[in-house]
């Protein structure tokens, strides 16, 4: 099994601690992880903003990174979800422009192999205990990617449940939209601030510690408008908290 | 807020505004939440709501595909029932035609039935021009126009309106109108209603026109069908003597086997009820019965044109029960009015930009006005891909392309306003296409991150002006794996 680790451009420039806890849980799992450096962005920036022809080199470039692996796993929601619900699209608007199947056919490879980090721990190895010790509360806040577009489910819950030591908290209207959403962040800055405010809101009446998402992306917006507020709440990414064990706590 | 959705600016610029009145928002969360909870249970409580979903979507589909068959078919049904049947290819050849068939029958006061296709063409303005007086009779609708208002929801178009302040606005306004409010009217649902219910009873006993819009259009046998919750669509459906209806053409569903369909999806989607309490349908004219003469219009204004877009058409296959703006998290801080349209929250994003072209300032910003969380998608009765077709219209506006305007193939700029936007992304997909210069970039900000500001000056503040700045980690995964791994894999840069 040749399993390639697709880190995406914001864990990659921003939270490389992300990309790492995922290296070092996959590890301790018995899974040997690639890092093909070939990889870049997904495109999701470009093409939800509109810009979906500066999106297809990225698509050609995700081909020839992960062509010759049999899983590509993201700590990403949305990113995995740009790459299975977009990449077709793309490449079938390519095609209807009269400009080939190279990218139908990028997509085609790409779509069946590219797993979300919890889908992948779930669905092909099989685990829910990943043997994580995290002696924290934490709020889990479902992101919209994860959670309408790949379908995650329960998938972060049944793992973060088999973490010893850590204490789940209910967050009160966990499946509303944080207010990220890309570019709508700092197009509509006042919706999304006042989406990010409820959010937060909700997340610091938990009284846990940390807030636990798939996506770092979602927790960028989250963390900066509890880090505005001086709110003493973490952000956390959920590879993080699955990373962490006794002898090497995170 | 007064008559007219013209020259209404941005939505960012109006979202923002309705964001700082806390009441509004405070209005606006109450009553989308207790609907929204309302219509998960009714949903839930059928177990084939996917494959009633499916079926939804593929009957729209199926009509769509195939609308001019069903459009004469229909017409052919109304007219040998005794209707006649008027084609209008906009919003003015609607408003003429039915000021024309109003003059005709000498009166100058009408009787209305809620009715979008009616807002989105702004007959009430076209008839006041001809000094004809339309009287909402729903009411909501009743509240908004006292008010000097516009509608701020499909289903609910008062939604932004608490109890007190409607029992001002029928104090104020009902007795420029007609029958006054009562003395000391409070601001108890039950007298408030009872207001109403006096006021309008005037109007339905007086009217000799009636004007509505319908929820269906069965082709097989002619038939126009209202759903309602009041019975006071029914009154102007009957009462008067004359009875104009303006539809879209998208409206229409080949038999009544597929319009039970809709009678289900509908009213669970909409007010959460598992059947809505009155469903009027009538089929052209009947002796003896209802209204002596029945015009139906069938609007285009644009339907056509969207048809002819792949992605965008599925926006046609809504049937406006309105569940997408009671979970939209965008709607429920913006408000209504900020979508410049009857057709507010996620599905006016979508309908707007289609109807009227995406070169208008407003316009152009309404597939923006969503973070693609895609709660609308997911609640859609009739399944269609709001984020998809928001992402599709972004497109149009920033890189323009081919589209139908009036039945004619053009190819659209792109807007214009995105110039600064269009070479971040560019020299953003140019570096991700070149990792190596990405990593030295990032390698010159790791170095520098000490020095990086708090807070962004310009557009930035966009971001930092109530969100923290990410830190820039000293070392990318890039280079960790690099230093602890040695490379795997070629780099490369773009093909």
């Amino acid at each position: 099994m040749r399993v390639a680790l697709f880190v995406t451009c914001i864990n990659d420039t921003l939270h490389p601690r992300t990309g790492q806890a995922v290296v070092t849980l996959l590890e301790r799992l018995g899974v040997e992880v690639d890092f093909p450096a070939e990889q870049s962005c997904c495109g999701q920036p470009q093409f939800n903003t509109g810009y979906r022809h500066a999106t297809e080199p990225l698509v050609r470039r995700f081909d020839r990174a992960f062509r010759d692996y049999d899983y590509v796993v993201t700590p990403s929601g949305s990113c995995a979800a740009m790459v299975r619900d977009n990449y077709p699209r793309i490449g079938a608007k390519a095609a209807a422009e009269g400009r080939g199947r190279r990218l139908v056919d990028a997509a085609a490879l790409a779509v069946p192999k590219t797993y979300e980090l919890t889908e992948f721990l779930v669905d092909v190895l099989k685990v829910t205990d990943v043997g994580a010790y995290y002696p924290h509360t934490v709020t889990y806040h479902p992101t919209c990617h994860g959670l309408r577009m790949l379908g995650l489910g329960d998938r972060p819950r049944r793992l973060l449940a088999e973490v010893r030591g850590l204490e789940l908290r209910e967050l009160p209207g966990a499946e509303e939209c944080c207010g990220f959403g890309g570019t709508f962040a700092v197009k509509n800055p006042a919706v999304s601030a006042a989406m990010g405010a409820d959010k937060v809101r909700q997340v610091i009446g938990t009284g846990a510690e940390v807030v636990c998402t798939v996506d770092n992306s979602c927790l960028l917006h989250i963390g900066g408008t509890l880090a505005r507020q001086g709110a003493p709440v973490r952000p956390v990414h959920i590879a993080e908290i699955l990373a962490s064990t006794e002898g090497s706590p995170r | 807020m007064s008559g007219t959705y013209l020259g209404m600016p941005a939505f960012p610029r109006a979202a923002a505004a309705a964001t700082r009145d806390s009441r509004l928002r405070a209005n606006l969360r109450h009553a989308t939440h207790t609907i929204r909870d309302k219509r998960a249970k009714a949903v839930a409580e059928l177990d084939d709501w996917d494959r009633l979903r499916a079926a939804g979507a593929a009957v729209k589909d199926r009509t769509l595909r195939h609308l001019d068959h069903y459009l004469e078919q229909l017409e052919t049904a109304v007219t040998d029932a005794g209707g006649q049947v008027h084609w209008a290819a906009d919003a003015d050849e609607a408003n003429r035609i039915v000021t024309r068939l109003v003059r005709e029958t000498g009166e100058t006061e009408v009787v209305k039935v809620k009715s979008m296709a009616t807002q989105e063409i702004g007959l009430n303005e076209a008839l006041a021009e001809a000094g004809i007086r339309a009287y909402e009779t729903d009411l909501a609708e009743l509240i908004v126009q006292l008010g000097r208002d516009l509608p701020s929801h499909i289903l609910v178009p008062a939604i932004h309106r608490n109890r007190s302040e409607i029992r001002d606005i029928f104090r104020r306004e009902m007795a420029s109108w007609g029958r006054a409010a009562p003395e000391g009217l409070s601001d108890s649902p039950a007298e408030l209603a009872e207001a109403a219910r006096l006021h309008l009873r005037e109007k339905f006993l007086t009217a000799k026109v009636g004007i509505s819009g319908a929820n269906f259009m069965v082709a097989e046998s002619g038939t126009l069908v209202v759903v309602e919750s009041e019975g006071n669509g029914r009154m102007c459906l009957t009462l008067p003597e004359t009875l104009i209806s303006v539809v879209g053409i998208e409206k229409t569903v080949p038999t009544w086997q597929d319009l039970e369909v809709y009678l289900q999806l509908l009213p669970r989607s909409s007010t959460a009820e598992r059947m809505n309490p009155y469903t009027s349908t009538w089929t052209g004219t009947t002796d003896g019965d209802g209204p002596r003469t029945f015009h139906l219009v069938l609007l285009d204004n644009g339907r056509t044109d969207t048809l002819a877009d792949t992605v965008g058409r599925q926006a046609l296959r809504c049937i406006r029960c309105s569940a997408c703006l009671n979970v939209c998290p965008v709607y429920e801080r913006a408000g209504g009015h900020a979508y410049g349209s009857p057709y507010p929250g996620p599905i006016g994003a979508i309908l707007t930009p289609q109807f009227r072209g995406t070169e208008g300032t407003l316009e152009a910003s309404l597939p923006y006005a969503s973070s693609l969380c895609g709660a609308c998608y997911e609640v859609c009765p009739v399944a269609i891909d709001i984020p998809e077709v928001l992402v599709h219209l972004r497109e149009r506006v920033v890189e323009g392309g081919p589209v139908v305007r009036n039945g004619v193939r053009t190819v659209l700029r792109p807007a214009r306003g995105h110039a600064a936007e269009r070479a971040a992304m560019r020299a953003a997909g140019w570096a991700f296409d070149h990792p190596d210069a990405l990593r030295r970039g990032m390698r010159l900000a790791a170095r520098t991150r000490r020095l990086h500001p708090r807070r962004l000056p310009g557009p930035g503040r966009a971001w930092s002006d109530t969100r923290e700045l990410p830190a820039v980690p000293a070392e990318s995964f890039r280079d960790w794996w690099q230093r602890t791994r040695g490379t795997s894999g070629r780099e490369g840069s773009a093909e």
